[in-house]
């Protein structure tokens, strides 16, 4: 297989909803590409579009009223209108999916171990001892405890965290390229959610998996990712490695996405700031760049929907000069710590 | 596993004793029902009454009357009807078992494969014009009253057509036992089955069309679907597996209920002397041995039924296992 090639392409992909109010986008042009083993995280509030970018990709809508366009390729293979045959050959096999609540992932009526195998000998011709035992490995891989009992248990008799690492062993059973995660740990307690973070991470090196993972959670971002994509109301607004965009993000948003974290060090703020206003309704945009009615630095410019743009791999959708841009941030902080 | 199946025996005798009691009272407090006035005859004098109940013992209080009509309906099994002198209760109401298990069996495998079907092929074309043919089929087999759908069956088969090609193979109404001639205990009985069957095939169909379309919105198939696993599997090993709670909690109530004595109308139209007959005939006659026989035996077959469905459960529901 060529190694030069992306693995996975997503171009100005679109998801809206036709309802009775007219079309609602969900999704609007979204477009970013990944490498073989990068973990990538992407970032939003509630509502920016993030799951539905990512079901999208596995063509997991099935809401007969939504409309999915643009382009996914996986491997240089188109994924948007594969027939389902073709399409249930990748899925599960290459490119594998973990939800967002594990309580409801799993089908209540068999066991995980059942769950688990059903994957496998749909993939793999193999059988079902040789697919039980995978299953066992990949149970202890994950680090459920005592996998040889797990195995044959009915995901009610699992806890949380367990049900979540069920879920990710099933998700690994046939070494996909691509890992998408939906908010893997929101559901958890804290102290599993890092459990299940480093376990992700891990992938990378143990299965040599790339990964998505959605989070609305930016420590978990600052954690695990390599590379972030921030959303808002269905767009991408600012894209760049870690380090840059967490030392200097470049989109007002992100800059109050970041400025709602409480800080570790220096002086403890009165109140934590908030970014003013809420996000738009998806059926209510608004015209032009959609922070716009909340951005401290609207301008005219603003009226027209900005595209991502930047050097060295760190872009942004915004109309502000690319130079001032960290000392308007800082402004913007330096306004917010006395309060 | 065992204490849980002797609570649900001790339930099964608890709620028996207890229908049993509300019968026998209803009997008494029925105005007119005076069994003695019947037993002795029209314009009997005052002292054969008098002589008659005591014959009976029904002068003796009611306690002693109901423990007495037990203990002749349990143990020495010798209850005479009220009605027809000399008529045994319980091996009359043992030669109608047969008859109405024959017909609700037959009807309820029927009724039990239409059902999945229509119901499967409604919920995973949801929207189409094939579900909406099946949905509109299935609302007008619940709708049509089991007695007319009878009539229509015998008029069709018995007489107008009866000597064409197509239905010269219908027996002349009424049971054939199985024991007998099977082939024709079958040609028999399957007209029957298609009647009772097609309200159940309908109302199952439908309700599990629900089931299975409210299921497919759940995240685990999500799940399964990300699986790649195919969506007829999806479909069947996912969606399906957890519709089908609704669907045998209905099985057992109405087919409890079927056993008992329900299927009467498809009984009398076809002519077979089951439990549903029996049972209306003893209410016409007011005949109290004969009415605590079948209501006993109805009520225990509810009660069976009900066991049975929390049976299966525990295989179709491992939620319920542990429950336990």
């Amino acid at each position: 297989m060529p190694t030069d090639k992306p693995l996975l392409v997503v171009e100005n992909l679109c998801v809206s909803f036709r309802t009775e109010g007219g079309v609602v986008p969900a999704v609007s042009g979204v477009s970013f590409s990944l490498e073989r083993r990068e973990i990538i995280g992407v970032v939003g509030e509630s509502g920016s579009g993030k799951s539905q970018t990512l079901l999208a990709i596995l063509g997991l809508i099935s809401s007969p009223n939504a409309v999915v366009t643009g382009s996914v390729r996986f491997l240089g293979q188109e994924l948007l209108g594969l027939k389902r045959r073709a399409l249930d050959a990748v899925r599960g096999r290459q490119i594998a999916m973990i939800f967002q609540d594990p309580m409801t992932a799993l089908t209540p009526v068999h066991t995980i171990g059942n769950q688990i195998i059903e994957q496998i000998r749909a993939h793999e011709s193999v059988s079902r001892t040789a697919a039980r035992k995978r299953a066992v490995d990949l149970l202890d891989a994950v680090g459920l405890p005592s996998p040889d009992s797990a195995v044959d248990r009915y995901p009610h008799q699992l806890s949380g965290g367990m049900r979540q690492r069920a879920v990710i062993a099933m998700a690994l059973s046939c070494n996909p390229a691509l890992l998408i995660a939906d908010e893997p740990t929101t559901a958890l307690d804290v102290t599993v959610q890092a459990q299940i973070l480093e376990l992700i991470a891990r992938l990378r090196d143990g299965f040599g998996s790339a990964v998505i993972l959605v989070t609305h959670d930016l420590g978990v971002v600052a954690e695990v990712a390599d590379r972030v994509l921030v959303m808002y109301a269905g767009r991408v607004v600012e894209e760049g490695g870690k380090g840059q965009l967490f030392r200097e993000p470049l989109h007002p948003y992100a800059w109050g996405l970041f400025g709602s974290i409480p800080p570790m060090h220096g002086p403890r703020p009165a109140r934590l700031t908030a970014i003013p206003g809420s996000p738009p309704k998806l059926s209510q945009m608004p015209q032009g760049c959609a922070f716009g009615p909340r951005c401290t630095f609207r301008h005219e410019a603003c009226a027209a929907q900005p595209s991502l743009g930047g050097a060295g791999g760190h872009r942004s959708a915004c109309f502000l000069p690319q130079d001032g841009r960290q000392d308007l941030r800082r402004t913007l902080a330096a306004r917010a710590v006395p309060a | 596993m065992l204490t849980a199946l002797l609570s649900r025996l001790g339930q099964m005798v608890l709620v028996m004793f207890g229908i049993s009691v509300v019968a026998f009272l209803i009997f008494f407090a029925t105005p007119g029902a005076d069994p003695s006035a019947r037993i002795a005859g029209r314009n009997a004098s005052q002292e054969t009454l008098v002589q008659v109940r005591h014959d009976f013992g029904l002068d003796r209080p009611l306690p002693v009357q109901y423990a007495l009509m037990m203990e002749r309906l349990f143990i020495s099994r010798d209850l005479t009807s009220f009605v027809n002198r000399g008529q045994r209760v319980v091996p009359t109401v043992l030669e109608a078992i047969p008859i109405t298990l024959s017909l609700v069996l037959g009807a309820a495998v029927l009724w039990l494969l239409g059902g999945l079907i229509v119901g499967v092929i409604a919920g995973a074309t949801r929207g189409t014009w094939l579900d909406r043919t099946l949905m509109i089929l299935s609302l007008i087999g619940v709708s049509i009253p089991v007695f007319w759908l009878g009539e229509v069956a015998n008029l069709v088969t018995q007489s107008r057509w009866h000597d064409s090609w197509l239905f010269s193979w219908v027996p002349p109404l009424g049971y054939i036992p199985f024991t007998e001639d099977p082939w024709g205990w079958f040609k028999a009985l399957v007209i029957p089955w298609f009647t009772l069957a097609t309200l159940y095939i309908g109302l199952y169909g439908r309700v599990l069309r629900a089931s299975i379309i409210e299921t497919m919105q759940e995240d685990f198939i999500r799940t399964a679907r990300a699986k790649g696993i195919g969506e007829r599997r999806v479909l069947m090993h996912h969606g399906l597996r957890t519709s089908l709670v609704a669907f045998v909690t209905m099985f057992g109530l109405d087919f409890g209920a079927l056993v008992g004595g329900g299927a009467l109308l498809t009984e009398v139209v076809f002519g077979l002397q089951g439990v549903g007959k029996l049972t209306y005939g003893a209410l016409q006659t007011l005949d109290l041995p004969m009415i605590l026989a079948t209501v006993i035996y109805a009520s225990f077959f509810v009660v069976m039924a009900n066991f049975i469905v929390d049976v299966a459960f525990v295989f179709i529901d491992p939620r319920v296992r542990d429950a336990h």
